[in-house]
């Protein structure tokens, strides 16, 4: 059978028309317990038993002033699971596994964040295993050393990726030197923590009260609570986790060119001051993202990808710290196209605001918005993260519960004073990295970018 | 593991049917395997599948372009495609109330993708996009997916790029586009699943009303991509312009998925004592007791275990400092195997890969997205979507001489090394 291109799209029909949705079923409503212990630790428990697993997530607020801060707090975290004077690393690890658990720790600027998960019926195993490191973690010199030696290593890895280097110039360009910027810490001073000054970190940082612990799963809350309390009376300080001092706002200006010599593709990382979930424009800023290029059928991945083929990726998206948020844009492009998809995302960003978002784009960022809310809360994993997130601004379940309403009573005109007021062009300052051979002679051009 | 009701049909044009449903759920998953994949391309024609994938999104009969994303995404859906050595899969996961509008999306392609050189060009051009973003401008890109194929298969279908060459891409016509959909993407060459919130009942109308009149066409031959294990270990080097250390990463011939799943499975509870969890063997080796990695992990099939039919590949990667050399690693992974053909695992390592891999079924059950996707490519490799949640006890039977086997069949002359070189000459 041989047909061409054409015949293949046609039917004798003709094209369909599209159906209608069909009625929505309403999720249940799950049970939750949301308290503080004794020792200051928020716990929120979920009962969400649509598989006979646990998550958790422990999120605790770990900010540093100490230039060597993030050294130290990322080797803490690289080590914080290797050994008590109960277990060692083996035995740490052996446990988990037996009741089908993983625990893993990670550490940004603002918070230490342990996350895991184990078999419902390994839930014990999962919170003694846990509660053991918080007030036990022994931090042995030998595991210290190794893991010390191949953060090095993973550092120079991750320096190595365009990625990696889009961000850093980005936070150095719009925060300074801010303790925020320091996302990782530099491989020479990394390689002089010693487990001395790991273990003081942990006793003066790793504290319960301002920090918060949730799990989702195949619980009785109850139980699992009183589990909880338990299982964490051993982790107790006067002192409170010490949060990350608040961001000066980001100030629009010049982009950075930062020169990548023989790049055949640029990282364009743009962003501009917004307002986190707590503010009342937040719904209608969020549906203004939505349109601009917060998923695929927004104006910029329709124009820079479908339309013109500058990039395989290109998002916009709220990146909240702290009391506050911003707007991120990120794209990368082929050199030879990378000065006109800027100028594409600046027509675009402009044209948000002067032709806000029509009646249609309107109603699809909406449905978009309230249904990926229901398929991200659907899973146990998606519900815990997204509480996390919700948790460390002093949101609950209420609040997740209550904001499709808040989503579906936002208005068109909100939707375009949001538009107005956060996408204005002249809001933004970013970086371009990339081949400033290649780049240099568009992006002079173009104006409005810094060269090397 | 959590018990699914199965429905399994087919329809008269050769379409199979999967339906999963789940009261507890409000979200339904839809999605459409394609029994071709990379393997599938001819020569000359490298990155077609996946190029062709791309194609897929681009408007069909009754939805102009961009008209798929919006429709999904407008009920509150999401969507996604991709292209695997033996198969290519589509998928939509969204709110209950979006079932039928995605079987309508779904079946409005499989029934007449509009294919334009315009839409060819520009989807060349955001692959190029895609290769330069996960392959060329970045470290280890490609690494091992692309780059251990060629060194341990000798036949075009298994060693070549599945990304494609730029060359290749560019000399792609509409002909060739045509040719493909009508060879390869026949209703008979394709598993419909979906999963979630419906009434069985219900789903089966739509199906029956939305992919009914899809027509008829041949399934096509399956040619075997069956060749030779190596008889001698074989060497590759790789230069890496952006890598800032040296790796590599080891392959060897696994049993056939389909023909010899117990022993398949026994290949991945080997590499769960090999490589899972601090207390495995050869991160206890190499990278805490002995610290000559930076990395080091073991693992059945290139994309994951049970993505792919026969001839599948067994990994061990590691990245390393430059002071370490291969041989001395090599030598160690040897020991190990040796060790495990010798005496076999404990008990208590077998416990512990068995609880890991029941939990992570757990959380893959949860989200629509991957159990939609595992039943559709369980029913279309193995013609059984129950399997998966077989595995736990197929995993649970898995005893301590077939692990001993499994490290026995993974041997230093039959092999394939691929070394990493970092080329950079700069930071």
């Amino acid at each position: 059978m041989t047909r061409t291109a054409e015949e293949i799209g046609r039917t004798e029909l003709g094209p369909r028309a599209v159906p209608p949705l069909g009625e929505q079923r309403v999720a249940a409503d799950l049970s939750t317990v949301d308290t503080v212990l004794p020792n200051g630790l928020r716990v929120i428990a979920v009962h969400q038993p649509s598989v006979p697993m646990v998550e958790l997530r422990l999120r605790i607020p770990f900010a540093g002033t100490d230039p060597l801060h993030a050294a130290r707090a990322e080797v803490l975290s690289a080590t914080v699971l290797t050994g008590t004077a109960r277990r060692d690393r083996v035995a740490v690890d052996t446990d988990l596994a037996l009741v089908g658990a993983d625990l893993d720790a990670a550490v940004d600027p603002e918070r230490l964040s342990i996350s895991g998960n184990s078999l419902a019926s390994g839930f014990d195993t999962l919170l003694d295993v846990l509660a053991d490191a918080l007030t036990g973690a022994a931090y042995p010199d030998g595991e210290v050393t190794r893991e010390r030696d191949r953060l090095v290593e993973r550092i120079t890895l991750a320096r190595s990726q365009p990625g990696t280097i889009a961000r850093e110039a980005l936070q150095r360009h719009r925060y300074g030197d801010h303790p925020y910027t320091r996302e990782m810490p530099e491989a020479a001073d990394v390689a002089t923590v010693s487990a001395e000054e790991v273990r003081a970190l942990h006793q003066a940082s790793m504290l319960p009260r301002g920090s918060v612990l949730i799990v989702v799963g195949d619980l009785d809350l109850d139980a699992a609570v009183a589990r909880i309390e338990s299982a964490t009376s051993g982790w107790a300080s006067a002192e409170s986790a010490v949060s990350l001092p608040d961001l000066p706002a980001v100030t629009g200006g010049d982009l950075l060119l930062v020169h990548r010599p023989g790049a055949v593709q640029s990282q364009l990382r743009m962003s501009a001051q917004a307002v986190t979930r707590t503010d009342p424009r937040y719904p209608a800023l969020q549906l203004a993202n939505l349109a601009f290029g917060g998923f695929f059928s927004s104006r910029l991945v329709e124009n820079i990808r479908e339309a013109k083929g500058y990039t395989y990726h290109a998002r916009s998206a709220l990146e909240f710290a702290g009391s506050g948020a911003t707007l991120l844009l990120d794209t990368d492009t082929a050199s030879a196209v990378t000065a006109a998809a800027l100028l594409e995302i600046r027509y675009e960003l402009g044209r948000l605001g002067l032709v806000p978002p029509t009646a249609s784009e309107v109603d699809t960022v909406r449905r978009y918005a309230i249904g990926s809310l229901l398929l991200a809360t659907s899973s146990q994993s998606g519900l815990a993260s997204q509480l996390a997130a919700l948790a460390v601004l002093g949101l609950d379940m209420d609040w997740l519960a209550a904001h499709p309403a808040r989503l579906a009573d936002v208005t068109a005109e909100q939707i375009a004073a949001a538009a107005l007021e956060f996408f204005a062009p002249a809001n933004f300052t970013g970086v371009v990295v990339g081949d400033a051979q290649t780049l240099g002679a568009g992006l002079r051009a173009l104006g409005g970018v810094l060269m090397p | 593991v959590t018990q699914i009701q199965f429905d399994r049909f087919t329809l008269p044009n050769g379409l199979r049917v999967v339906l999963a449903p789940d009261d507890k759920s409000t979200v339904v998953g839809v999605s459409v395997h394609y029994d071709v994949g990379f393997r599938s391309e001819p020569e000359g024609r490298t990155g077609f599948a996946h190029l062709f994938e791309h194609l897929m999104f681009q408007g069909s009969e009754s939805l102009e372009k961009l008209a798929h994303f919006r429709h999904v995404q407008s009920s509150g859906g999401t969507f996604n495609g991709s292209t695997h050595p033996d198969y290519t899969d589509f998928f939509e996961v969204l709110p209950s109330a979006g079932l039928e509008r995605a079987l309508f999306l779904e079946a409005d392609r499989m029934r007449a993708p509009k294919l334009t050189e315009e839409n060819l060009r520009n989807q060349i051009d955001v692959v190029k996009e895609e290769i330069r973003l996960n392959v060329l401008n970045r470290p280890f890109g490609g690494f091992p997916w692309i780059l251990l194929p060629p060194v341990l298969y000798q036949t075009f279908p298994n060693a070549h790029n599945g990304y494609g060459d730029f060359t290749d891409l560019e000399q792609a016509s509409l002909a060739d586009c045509a040719a493909f959909f009508d060879t390869y993407y026949a209703p008979a060459n394709a598993v419909l699943t979906v999963t979630g919130d419906f009434p069985v009942e219900r789903a089966k109308e739509l199906v029956h009303k939305h992919f009914g009149d899809v027509p008829a066409r041949p399934a096509p031959n399956r040619p075997s991509f069956g060749e030779p294990p190596p008889a001698t270990e074989l060497r590759g080097e790789h230069l890496d312009p952006h890598a800032p250390l040296p790796a590599f990463a080891l392959g060897y011939r696994l049993p056939d998925p389909v023909q010899d799943l117990d022993a398949y499975v026994a290949h991945v509870v080997l590499a769960g004592v090999l490589a899972d969890g601090d207390s495995s063997r050869l991160k206890q080796r190499l990278l805490h007791r002995q610290a000559l990695v930076t990395d080091v992990n073991a693992g059945c099939g290139l994309f994951g275990p049970f993505e792919a039919r026969d001839p599948d590949t067994f990994t061990v990667t590691a990245m390393h400092s430059p002071s370490v050399s291969v041989d001395t690693l090599l030598a160690a992974i040897d020991e190990e195997l040796e060790a495990l053909s010798a005496t076999g695992p404990t008990e208590e390592e077998l416990a512990k890969v068995t609880a890991r891999w029941v939990a992570s079924l757990h959380r893959e059950h949860d989200r629509m997205v991957p159990r939609t996707l595992a039943l559709g490519s369980f029913e279309l490799l193995h013609g059984d979507p129950a399997l998966v949640y077989q595995l736990p006890e197929r995993m649970a039977a898995v005893r301590q001489d077939d692990v001993m086997a499994a490290a026995k069949s993974l041997r230093p002359d039959s092999r394939a090394v691929l070394t990493v070189r970092p080329a950079g000459g700069k930071a």
